[in-house]
């Protein structure tokens, strides 16, 4: 078992991703947050937590998508639905999906196809804490990167949020 | 975690963790349903085709729009135009129809047992019944579960009265499995000649014959309707009388020092079970409940459609 992310490591690495963030997308008017469910969703409280805490007085535009129903393997496999709450429409809007691991990007496809019945975005950014980039199985990269790494499939990352550390088994 | 049956026959059979998950995911279709766009990708390729043998308006239209909102393909089927009238038996019928390459059946049918008949013979096909005769109608009942959870919070510690023609309701017997199963109390209200003799001992649920009593005792009254297609013999007087001694009118409602939630699985008669100012009044949740039941069998189409392998 390898750690991939100390806890003071993942700190460091959620503020910078957070800041990344701004320093990009100056005008949070036009900039939504949606955080993938479910293990998605502890970061994207992170981040859009500290970017509230950077701009106290600006309305940050945070939600929670669910991809379940949007899976292509549904006769492979059954998953069980959790949450989602997208409360405003993302119409024209500057996206930005956070999850924490990207490995086949079958889940950010599916994603990609949630948002659309949420509204026609301008640009979709993707940003996750670990990129397993040699086990791609779709064309899919991130834009904002917590850690890049090389991983068989025979191994798994787990971010374990409640000791703040991610390992790598 | 997954659905303990292959088949959706009856509450019945299903299990406590089953109710719970079919529950929970309908929650998740409904927040679908109240998007922009209402439709998911989930069950694309999965053919179902829609078999009733029986009338129905709410349970063929709720279905079908479940259907076609998880983007299965499907078809219908209704015994007026089809060969049935020439004398084909169901097991042929549908055997032909699965020879086509269907992967799920929605039935109704007015013998009981018949969906259960189905999926013995075809254990390969999701058969999910959508009421069979006098039996049960288990999606019903999940939906009316669905809508008392939703407006209350919870079934466990509910108390819960049907009211009226409890004999020949397959809502009130998937009501009574389900609404014992998960924890709330049951009472059947109505004429004695309505209600079996034995159905105290047989299911556990209280049995009163005065209605203002039933009604000042439950949190939630559900009403069902006096089936006059399956009445063969006289079993009340008159709908007037009826009305008099059972009919839930507002009157009656006023009396009580509670406000209690009316639901009633329709068609209403209205003036006859219910009366139009209780059934269009805020206390009834008619209109959520038939909301709920596209929620809730998306979810169960959805949840067996994977269980198929």
């Amino acid at each position: 078992m390898q750690i991939l992310f100390s806890s003071q490591q993942l700190n460091l690495t959620i503020k910078r991703l957070s800041r990344q963030l701004v320093e990009n997308f100056e005008n949070l008017d036009e900039v939504v947050f949606i955080g993938i469910q479910p293990r998605g969703v502890k970061l994207s409280d992170r981040i859009v937590n500290n970017i509230r805490h950077f701009f106290p007085d600006e309305k940050v535009e945070y939600g929670i998508l669910d991809i379940t129903f949007y899976r292509d393997d549904i006769r492979e496999e059954l998953h069980i639905a959790n949450q989602t709450h997208v409360p405003f429409s993302i119409e024209g809007k500057k996206v930005i999906l956070i999850d924490d691991v990207l490995y086949t990007g079958r889940t950010i496809r599916a994603a990609l196809d949630a948002l659309q019945d949420f509204g026609r975005p301008q640009k979709v950014a993707l940003c996750v804490l670990v990129d397993r980039r040699f086990n791609r199985e779709l064309p899919i990269q991130p834009d904002y990167c917590g850690k890049s790494i090389d991983t068989l499939e025979s191994q798994k990352v787990k971010v374990a949020w409640e000791r703040e550390e991610v390992v790598l088994y | 975690m997954q659905l303990s049956t292959k088949h959706l026959l009856g509450i019945k059979d299903l299990l406590t963790d089953d109710i719970s998950l079919i529950l929970s995911t309908a929650t998740q279709f409904k927040e679908v349903l109240q998007r922009q766009i209402k439709k998911v990708p989930s069950l694309r390729d999965v053919t179902i085709v829609n078999l009733f043998y029986e009338n129905s308006t709410r349970t063929r239209i709720s279905f079908e729009l479940a259907e076609k909102r998880l983007s299965a393909d499907t078809i219908n089927f209704t015994t007026s135009n089809s060969s049935v009238s020439k004398g084909e038996t169901l097991l042929d019928t549908v055997n032909n129809i699965l020879s086509m390459k269907v992967d799920m059946v929605v039935m109704r049918h007015s013998a009981g047992g018949a969906p259960h008949f189905l999926a013995k013979h075809l254990p390969d096909t999701a058969i999910i019944n959508a009421g069979d005769g006098i039996n049960e109608h288990p999606t019903q009942a999940l939906l009316d579960a669905f809508s008392i959870v939703e407006k209350t919070g919870s079934l466990t510690g509910k108390k819960v009265v049907l009211v009226g023609d409890i004999m020949h309701s397959r809502v009130a017997l998937s009501n009574i499995y389900l609404l014992k199963k998960m924890g709330a109390e049951v009472m059947v209200a109505g004429p004695p000649t309505l209600i079996p003799v034995y159905i105290k001992e047989a299911l556990d649920v209280q049995v009163e014959y005065n209605l203002k009593k039933a009604l000042e005792w439950c949190d939630v009254a559900n009403v069902l309707r006096i089936q006059l297609e399956r009445q063969n013999q006289v079993l009340f007087s008159s709908l007037r009388e009826y009305n008099l001694a059972y009919g839930v009118t507002k009157k009656i409602l006023d009396s009580l020092n509670k406000e209690i939630i009316i639901m009633h699985p329709g068609p209403i008669n209205r003036g006859v079970e219910i009366d139009s100012d209780v059934a269009d009044s805020h206390q009834s949740i008619i209109l959520q409940q038939v909301e709920n039941g596209v929620a809730v069998r998306m979810a169960v189409l959805y949840l067996l459609a994977g269980r198929q392998n």
